[in-house]
Formats: C-alpha cells, sequence, structure tokens
C-alpha cells in the first residue's frame, strides 16, 4: 500500500517544489484554470439563457396548437378562390368529436385597438374573449384574483381579467384592483384577476399585459360578432402528436366550411408543440457544444500539467535518485508526484470555480437591476455543479500525474550518481 | 557483514560491457576497507552493488546474513534505508533542504515524527561538528562541510555498513583529512566501513586494500598500521 505521510514535510514539499519555479507553475494553472472557469461560465450562461427563454413561455401549454382562418386559395364547390370565411363556435363541437386526441378544443376571438377608460386614465388595450379552458394552453398566471369561470360564460358577465400594464396605468401598481370597474367603448367591467404574464412573454394574439381577458360570451354581446371564432386553440392529449391532431381539425374545418381539401393557405396553423421541441434540441445542441468546449479546455490544461510536470520530473532525476539511494520506496515517490500534480490541479481549479461563481453572480446582480420587475432568472451554477465540478478536478489532477509519476518510479538510485 | 561470491556484472548496452567478472570478498564486521583500482576497473560498479543501488547478474551476496537478490523495490528501499548509509564523492544533497532537513530525510521515509527526526538530525550534524550549520543550505556550504553533512544523513538511521565512493574524490586534502577523520573515529566505535577511492593516502588509512583490476580483484593487502602513512602521520596525498 502507498504509505501516506503528509506531515508539514510533505507540505513543505509541494509548495516547495511548486513555487521554485513559479512561472512555469502559474502558466500550468492558468491551463486548468481557464479550462474550469469557460466550462462554468459557459455551462451558467447557457442556463441563464434557458431561463430567460422559457420564463418568456411561463404558463404556456408546450403540447399547444393553434387555428386560424385566412383566404381560400382553391375554386370548391362552386366557390370562388380568395373566399373568406371564419371559424364558428359550432366547429368547436365538431373538432371536439371528431378528433378525439384532442385534449383542450378553446376557442377565442379577439377586439383590437380599444381604449380602456378609468376616469382621467387610459390605457391602449386588446380584449380577448375565451372560455376558462383557456388556462390550460395559456395560464394567466394571475397575481391577484381569479379566471374566467363558468358562471361567467353563462351569465354573460362583465368580469375580466386585465393584464399587467393596464393594472398599472389604470389603477395602481400598488393597490389591489379587484372589485374595481374601468369602462371600454361605454361598457363598465369589473376587475376579477389581474395576469402575472410579463413584458416580452410569449402570448397568442398580443401582448398580453395590455390584454383583457373576458368571457366569450360577453364579448359576443358587447361586439356583436355572431359565433365568430379568431383562433381555435389546441392541446394534444399524452401521447399523441399536435400535427395529427391537427390535421385531423384542419379536415374537420375544411369539410364544414366546403374548402377545398388540397387547399394549403385556408386554414393556417402555428404548432407550439413543434416550436419547444426544436428549443429543446437546440438548448440541448448548445450545452453538448458548451460540455465540448469547455471540456477541451480542460482536458488541455490537464494535458499541460502533466508535460510540464514530466519536465520537472527530468530535471528533478538526480533529487529523486538520491531519495530512492536513501530509502524511499516507489510508492513514495508517487505519492510526491501525484500529490504536486492534485495541490496544482485543485489549486487552479478552484480558483476558476470561484471566479465563475463570482462573475455568474456578478452577471445575475446586474441583470435583476436592469430588468428588475422581470421574471427571476439566474446564471448561477448550482452547489452540485461545483461540487462535481471539484470532484472531476481531483480526478483530473489524478490523470495528469500518472505520467510524470510513472517516469519518476522509474528513476534508479544509481540515477543520482550519474547526471553530473 | 559482506559475503560476495562469484558476483559478475555487464552493463547491457549497444556493446555489453562485462565490468565485475567474479568476485569474491569478505568483510567482516568493524572492518575498515579500501577498494582501490585503475578508472574504469568497476569499483564504483562493485561498491553500488555493496549498497544495492544497482542489480548484479550472477553469483551470491549476503549481507549481514541477509541474501541480496531479486529484491523487490519496496525491499531494496527498505534495506537501503535501515542497514546501509552511502556517501557519495559528489555529497548529493538536496540543493532546496537545508542541512538539517538532509540529514532527516532517511528518517522521513521511516515514518518518523518530523519533531523526533529533526532532533535526531541536530544530535547527528553535532557528531559531525556542523551543529551551527543545521539551517544552511548545501549551497553555503564548503566542499568538506557538504561531505560531512552527507556522513551524518548515512548515520542517522543507525546502518550496519558505511559505503563510501570516493568520499574525498572532489575536496582539497585539508578537508578531505577532516572527512577521513571522521571515517576513521566510526570506524573506531565499531563502524563497517567500504571506502573507494583511488589516492593512496586516503587507502593507506584503512585496514585492509582490495586491489581491483579488469574486474578481478588482484590482490588484498593488509594494512597493519593503518596510521603509517607513506606520506607521515595524518596526510593525504593529493
Ligand atoms: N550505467 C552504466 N552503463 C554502461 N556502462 C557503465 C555504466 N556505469 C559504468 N559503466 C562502465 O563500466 C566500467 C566501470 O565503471 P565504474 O564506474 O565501476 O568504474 P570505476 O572503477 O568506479 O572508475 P572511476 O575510478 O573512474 O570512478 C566503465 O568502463 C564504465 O564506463
Ligand atoms: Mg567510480
Amino acid at each position: 500500500m502507498i504509505p501516506i505521510r503528509i506531515d508539514r514535510d510533505q507540505w513543505g514539499e509541494i509548495t516547495e517544489s511548486l513555487l521554485r519555479n513559479k512561472t512555469r507553475a502559474f502558466l500550468t494553472a492558468f491551463g486548468i484554470f481557464w479550462g474550469i472557469f469557460m466550462l462554468l461560465l459557459l455551462m451558467g450562461g447557457g442556463k441563464g439563457m434557458e431561463d430567460l427563454l422559457s420564463s418568456n413561455f411561463a404558463g404556456f401549454a408546450t403540447n399547444s396548437g393553434f387555428m386560424f382562418s385566412q383566404q381560400t386559395s382553391k375554386p370548391y364547390q362552386g366557390f370562388r378562390k380568395g373566399r373568406w370565411w371564419s371559424i364558428q363556435v359550432p366547429d368547436v363541437e365538431r373538432v371536439r368529436h371528431a378528433v378525439p386526441e384532442a385534449d383542450v378544443v378553446t376557442p377565442t376571438v379577439r377586439i383590437w385597438g380599444r381604449t380602456a377608460l378609468n376616469e382621467s386614465k387610459s390605457c391602449n388595450v386588446s380584449i380577448c374573449g375565451q372560455f376558462p379552458e383557456y388556462d390550460r394552453v395559456d395560464n394567466p398566471k394571475l397575481v391577484y384574483g381569479r379566471g374566467i369561470n363558468e358562471v361567467d360564460i353563462a351569465q354573460r358577465r362583465k368580469v375580466c381579467v386585465i393584464g399587467s400594464r393596464i393594472h398599472q396605468e389604470l389603477f395602481s401598481l400598488t393597490e389591489n384592483p379587484c372589485g374595481k370597474s374601468f369602462q371600454i367603448d361605454g361598457i363598465y367591467y369589473t376587475v376579477v384577476g389581474v395576469s402575472g404574464k410579463t413584458e416580452g412573454g410569449m402570448s397568442i394574439g398580443g401582448n398580453a399585459t395590455t390584454t383583457v381577458l373576458m368571457p366569450y360570451t360577453t364579448l359576443q354581446q358587447a361586439y356583436n360578432i355572431g359565433s365568430r371564432v379568431d383562433i381555435l386553440c389546441l392541446t394534444a392529449r399524452e401521447g399523441y402528436d399536435m400535427k395529427q391532431v391537427q390535421a385531423k381539425a384542419e379536415a374537420v374545418l375544411k369539410r364544414a366550411h366546403r374548402i377545398h381539401p388540397d387547399d394549403k393557405q385556408a386554414v393556417n396553423m402555428v404548432n407550439a408543440e413543434a416550436m419547444f421541441s426544436m428549443m429543446d434540441e437546440l438548448f440541448g445542441g448548445i450545452s453538448i457544444l458548451v460540455w465540448m468546449i469547455g471540456v477541451g479546455t480542460l482536458l488541455s490544461g490537464v494535458i499541460g500539467v502533466s508535460n510540464i510536470m514530466v519536465v520537472t520530473v527530468k530535471e528533478r532525476t538526480t533529487e529523486i535518485g538520491i531519495r530512492r539511494a536513501i530509502g524511499a520506496t516507489p510508492a513514495d515517490i508517487i505519492f510526491m508526484v501525484m500529490s504536486e500534480s492534485v495541490v496544482l490541479t485543485l489549486l487552479a481549479g478552484m480558483s476558476g470555480i470561484t471566479m465563475a461563481v463570482l462573475l455568474l453572480h456578478g452577471g445575475d446582480v446586474v441583470y435583476s437591476q436592469v430588468n428588475p420587475d422581470a421574471a427571476p432568472i439566474s446564471f448561477q451554477i448550482t452547489f452540485s455543479t461545483a461540487l462535481v465540478a471539484a470532484g472531476t478536478l481531483s480526478v483530473l489532477g489524478v490523470l495528469a500525474g500518472l505520467a510524470p509519476a510513472y517516469r519518476a518510479m522509474r528513476i534508479k538510485p544509481v540515477d543520482a550518481m550519474r547526471e553530473e | 557483514m559482506i559475503k560476495l561470491s562469484g558476483i559478475h556484472k555487464t552493463y547491457q548496452g549497444v556493446q555489453p560491457l562485462h565490468v565485475l567478472k567474479g568476485i569474491d570478498l569478505h568483510i567482516s564486521k568493524g572492518e575498515f576497507v579500501a577498494i582501490m583500482g585503475a578508472s574504469g576497473s568497476g569499483k564504483s560498479t562493485l561498491l553500488n552493488i555493496l549498497g544495492i543501488l544497482d542489480d548484479y547478474d550472477e553469483g551470491e551476496y549476503l549481507l549481514d546474513n541477509t541474501p541480496i537478490r531479486h529484491l523487490k523495490e519496496r525491499q531494496a528501499a527498505h534495506y537501503r534505508n535501515r542497514m546501509i548509509g552511502f556517501i557519495f564523492q559528489s555529497f548529493n544533497l538536496i540543493p532546496f533542504k537545508d542541512a538539517m532537513e538532509n540529514v532527516a530525510l532517511p528518517l522521513f521515509y521511516q515514518g518518523v515524527s518530523r519533531r523526533k527526526r529533526n532532533e535526531l538530525a541536530m544530535q547527528y550534524l553535532e557528531k559531525v561538528g556542523l551543529r551551527d550549520w543545521a539551517h544552511h543550505y548545501p549551497n553555503e556550504l564548503s566542499g568538506g562541510q557538504k561531505q560531512r553533512v552527507a556522513i551524518a544523513r548515512a548515520l542517522i538511521t543507525q546502518p550496519r555498513i558505511i559505503l563510501a565512493d570516493e568520499p574525498t574524490g572532489a575536496l582539497d586534502s585539508r578537508t578531505s583529512v577532516e572527512v577521513m577523520n571522521l571515517l576513521k573515529a566510526l570506524h573506531q566505535q565499531g563502524m563497517t566501513i567500504v571506502v573507494v577511492t583511488h589516492e593512496s593516502g586516503v587507502a593507506y588509512q584503512t585496514q585492509k586494500i582490495v586491489h581491483i583490476k579488469d574486474g578481478l580483484i588482484e590482490r588484498i593487502e593488509d594494512n597493519v598500521d593503518p596510521t603509517a602513512s607513506p606520506f607521515g602521520h595524518g596526510t593525504v596525498m593529493k
């Protein structure tokens, strides 16, 4: 077994040997330092970006899809091409019936460019009429109050959920506006909830912070929109593809509205599921790239340590020969070289970790100051990542020490007498 | 103490060199022996084999009744550490350790605690008259002082035998005398000592002179009165 003799002499020898050639030790250490620093920085940065993007999608169902109508592009059953049509409320039932793979099927309708008034305060808004089920497609992440419910729908109540911008403009950010009223186009609506969605976040059909959500039926009556549907929102049941679901729903809509089955333009579709999985792949790719760059840099650092230590061992041939001649075992020599390698690697690596953590923390602080009310995101690596990094460093230190230790072990006591 | 019979050693190389061609030698406990011979005759090779610094190819070597053959590196290191004190022509001190640390180093490899071994190192430095130089580094010491530090290092493990390869080879005559006096004093305390030299002034201070020629023992000369150097009392020819 390797006799482990760590006393002050041992430590003294390690530090002494490293300090004897400061520049060299520093340059060697720098490779490791830079490798781990870059790896962690890139990891933290990548995670921060991912956080940032996914905070934009907060509340959004990743298995969702959206359909809306456009002019037809083919003549069919006596209709000219270029006909305007729109999805209607009865289509919802048709799709629900014909596409069991769809989980949520819910219509929304939009009124654009309205002005909301509260006494002298005003705000440009758009109105979205919806059903309670819509929460399962794009959850408003309420910060106050409640969402639209079935009773609101049934009784065509004049209630609404407002976006954060409206909250700020018509009321004040510090007060809970629930129960208060404001008017749009002469009709008073009572606020029942406030959406938590932030600026720049993803939303279907316009900026969520300036959107007034209200019962579809209320909107239907107030603006006389008949049974028009602007966007038909869908989610796929577990195990089903949004693409299949949309294809079937498209066929249903085309049949009901006498649109040519091959018309590519008439039914427009957005597949959020495909988008999300593309983004997942993108981040997967980025993290593989990060790993490759980081691990590559780190490995070249390790090879650097190993190389320089091999040179050091060569230079120390006489010294090692002397040690062997006065009774050092090969294990003693291996331990001596290994401990130097591990200490150098760990020291360099730990400073790399510390530096990266400090910098990432700085990034967090700056981000939260620049965007004080954005969703909290963090670039910081987790504690367990840091631990894994430290563990990896020790292993790398040992690996780096292998070649020089092997060389040192082969030095014979007679070598003390040669090389004068 | 040392029993050699039929020792052969060939250095393998492009041109294999048969250096030792059958050495038989007996050295008893407490003897003070010199090995002499022309340069290249194989003196150092022989001493290295005695000191387990090198292997031999054929023959038998008993050190204090322990057969020294085909040792595992670990075992060899153990014997080197416990049984043998080696003194080199070029001192072979470790340059970045001070005198005391150099002397203490063999004990480090025995696992002796730092305090204990430094204490002992000071005692041995005292014995070689260098207590005041304990914290000087080798490059701050004269050749004679370095060799005395090396002797202290060889002694600290209380070995059975001291082997010295031209211990005065790098010294002037005055410091050579110092070193030889130290070895003689050790001999008087009962230590077995083998010195390789080609200075007859050194050899004549020992009891027995082994002459080596072309890898064989040419003759063994008994030196009846070691103090009666042909160049006068207490001198070393330079
Ligand atoms: N490691 C080695 N490999 C090959 N040949 C060697 C080796 N060491 C010594 N020799 C050769 O072996 C022969 C004996 O060498 P050795 O060192 O024993 O001589 P020596 O008697 O000590 O000589 P000197 O008085 O010059 O020190 C020499 O010819 C030398 O060149
Ligand atoms: Mg020699």
